[in-house]
């Protein structure tokens, strides 16, 4: 489903990514783990598209597509879909409507036809349920006033409106009380099908512990150092990101 | 801030001129207090002709094209008068009041919709003027037309515009809606709306002012609007500016507020290749309160320029003002806000916001807080900011499957709705932010 091969980007003249590779297939959860810097939320920017990163070497393709040829919307229509470390607050747009504008966007995509005003509202409710959402947030503008949690979980509101084929959750974690991270890993669960995938980026074990991921990996200095299955997200719980680290510069000095 | 004696221009002598006959013929069977009102109008214009730059309160807004026009005041009304249909377009579809329709400054009693009850006063302007009354008590003694040339113009050359009279208590749901249709296809074209709204104590109205055009001729508009807004009443004025895109605009809306009155004020700008509205308030009294909200958009080549004056001349009053525009192309938006706080205005409270949206490199704004206090206990706080589509937003919208012109055009449409969401109205509040939606989907 999604190929990166020797990703290299950069952010204003600072390398981030530096020889990036990640192989996933549909129906896998695989998480991202790494230290502060690392360049997790690089990735995460670079795959939906984000102005201002410039991918100066290798290659994503996603479904068979050059992903880094399309425009960010034209991601979010093949079914690319980033849930924000920080969703920006947009006062005066409301957020069934703009919800209602992406929704249509994508079928349009897919060729299918539009859903009406009436249809969209009955789909939208069922799918707050999934978040324990109260339905008033719907008439509020996008994000605004909401508090941490209550963005983080209309993120996840959003992925169950929308059913990407790909979704990228960065640091979804970060912010959450325990009941609201285990109501937003809930939500991810359920919205895991055969067909689709997830990439987790997390700085902590603590939301694996709700979604449980089919691969670990680490990811230092631009690179993937370390993967492997859930018991690595275990191990690094405990040793730290240190020891990992350590044994990496003793195997590949030259790299460093 | 006052520069003596602006030199004059020579186009001020075609209007003296227009009014030698105009004194003569129609004007001569006007009652005696309006013919006086008239030769004052044209003594302060003579006196003062055309602003030009070098003058303080014209600094940014260059009239000139103005001046230069052939002066032909519309002094009577067209022989060929629109249909309804053409008219439909223009009224709100589904509001059920009074709707005044003036087709160049006439009323027009065949497109008008009147249905007065509660003994509301509402009729036109030019029918009353020999009945004197609170007409003549009020007409021409709030809008100063000694220090502003184009309401001297106005007070010399006025035919008609609407005559409103909301009853001691009584409130009326349903907007008034006032309707200034265009038609001239003549360069140069003039009309002098003349608007007189009283609300009587402890009454509540709303009244919409609403200029649009049938026609696209460099035609001038240039209206004047008293109201007077006695004790304890609520008044809610919607103005629109809807003129052609070749047209010119000039208003000056002057409210005095009595004791506890309440004055809402809109001031909604898409229109005309120059506009310049001043909105003006003045505290009579005491607990009054005044929200001024505007909204300006301009494209291509528009100037559109808002002059505010809240005048705090007495004490414990209220005044929030909010005002945003969106410049894109080589527009120039001015906003000059003046608060006055007299001497003994003692814990006045005003508040002053003016927040721009330039949508090209090439756009321009002079925004201008004026504050002059004279009293020592008071609340005055004022802001303005200039600024570009917010990129993070942009970017989420996108994000989201969300095309990059469709995802501006939202964000540019919730700019603008924040004002609009302040008009109490929701059916004209919905329909006007469909024609602001249409407006800017339009703009290039």
């Amino acid at each position: 489903m999604l190929e990166i091969k020797n990703l290299h980007a950069r952010v204003e003249e600072r390398e981030i990514l530096k020889g990036l590779n990640l192989s996933v297939k549909a129906g896998e959860v695989h998480a991202i783990m790494g230290p502060n810097g690392s360049g997790k939320s690089t990735l995460a920017a670079v795959l939906s598209g984000k102005p201002g990163y410039e991918v100066t070497q290798g290659s994503i393709t996603y479904k068979g597509k050059d992903l880094l040829e399309l425009a960010p919307e034209e991601r979010a229509r093949e079914g690319v879909f980033l849930a924000f470390q920080y969703p920006v607050e947009i006062p005066g747009v409301n957020s069934t409507y703009f919800l209602k504008a992406a929704y249509n966007e994508i079928r349009k995509h897919k060729g299918q036809e539009e859903l009406d005003a009436m249809e969209f509202l009955t789909l939208v409710k069922e799918k707050m349920k999934i978040l324990e959402l109260d339905t008033s947030l719907l008439n509020r503008p996008v994000n605004e006033g909401f508090s941490g949690g209550e963005k983080k979980r209309n993120e996840i509101f959003q992925m169950a409106v929308l059913e990407p084929g790909l979704a990228i959750l960065d640091e979804t974690d970060s912010g959450l009380d325990i009941d609201a991270l285990r109501i937003v890993a809930e939500g991810v669960n359920k919205l895991k099908r055969k067909e689709n995938a997830q990439i987790v980026i997390t700085h902590y074990q603590r939301l694996l512990d709700y979604i449980v991921p089919d691969f670990v990996h680490v990811l230092y200095e631009g690179r993937i150092i370390k993967s492997g299955n859930k018991d690595l997200a275990l191990q690094l719980e405990k040793d730290g990101y240190d020891r990992l680290i350590e044994e990496n510069e003793k195997r590949q000095p030259a790299l460093k | 801030m006052i520069t003596a004696n602006p030199p004059k221009v020579k186009e001020a002598n075609l209007p003296l001129a227009c009014f030698d006959a105009f004194e003569t013929n129609e004007a001569g069977r006007d009652p005696a207090w309006v013919q006086s009102l008239r030769k004052a109008g044209i003594a302060h214009f003579a006196e003062l002709g055309f602003p030009t730059t070098e003058h303080e309160e014209w600094r940014f807004t260059n009239v000139a094209p103005i001046a230069k026009l052939p002066f032909k005041p519309q002094l009577n009304p067209s022989s060929t008068a629109p249909s309804a249909r053409e008219i439909d377009p223009f009224t709100f579809d589904h509001l059920k009041g009074n709707c005044l329709v003036f087709i160049d400054g006439h009323f027009s009693k065949s497109l008008s919709t009147l249905a007065v009850k509660d003994g509301l006063v509402i009729r036109s302007l030019a029918g009353e003027l020999a009945s004197g009354g609170i007409l003549e008590q009020h007409l021409a003694r709030h809008a100063k037309y000694d220090e502003n040339a184009f309401a001297a113009l106005n007070t010399a050359f006025f035919r008609d515009g609407a005559f409103i009279v909301i009853p001691k208590g009584v409130t009326i749901a349903e907007p008034i809606h006032l309707l200034f249709v265009q038609t001239s296809k003549e360069n140069g074209a003039v009309c002098h709306p003349r608007n007189l709204i009283v609300a009587e104590r402890d009454s509540h109205a709303i009244v919409i002012e609403d200029y649009v055009h049938l026609s696209d001729a460099a035609y001038l508009t240039n209206a004047v609007t008293e109201i007077y807004v006695s004790e304890g009443a609520v008044l809610e004025h919607c103005r629109i500016q809807a003129e052609s895109q070749q047209a010119y605009h000039i208003a000056t809306v002057q409210a005095v507020q009595e004791r506890n009155s309440r004055w809402i004020s809109h001031s909604i700008s898409h229109g005309a290749a120059i506009a310049r509205a001043n909105v003006q308030t003045l505290f009579t009294g005491e607990g009054g309160d005044a929200i001024l909200n505007g909204l300006y958009i301009a494209s291509g080549k528009q100037v559109v320029d808002h002059h505010t004056v809240v005048d705090h001349a007495k004490a414990h009053c209220t005044s929030h003002e909010f005002y945003h525009g969106i410049l894109d192309g080589q527009s120039k938006g001015i906003f000059n806000g003046k608060i006055f706080v007299r001497k003994h205005a003692q814990k006045t409270d005003a508040k002053q916001t003016s927040r721009n949206l330039l949508l090209s490199d090439t756009a321009t704004i002079d925004t201008k807080p004026q504050l002059e206090i004279f009293a020592d206990d008071v609340k005055c706080t004022h802001g303005a900011t200039v600024g570009q589509l917010n990129d993070d937003a942009i970017f989420y919208l996108r994000a989201r499957g969300i095309g990059l012109e469709l995802a501006r055009q939202m964000l540019v449409h919730a700019f603008a709705s924040e004002i609009l969401d302040r008009i109490t109205v929701e059916r004209v509040r919905k329909e006007l932010d469909d024609h602001i939606y249409d407006r800017l989907e339009r703009r290039s």
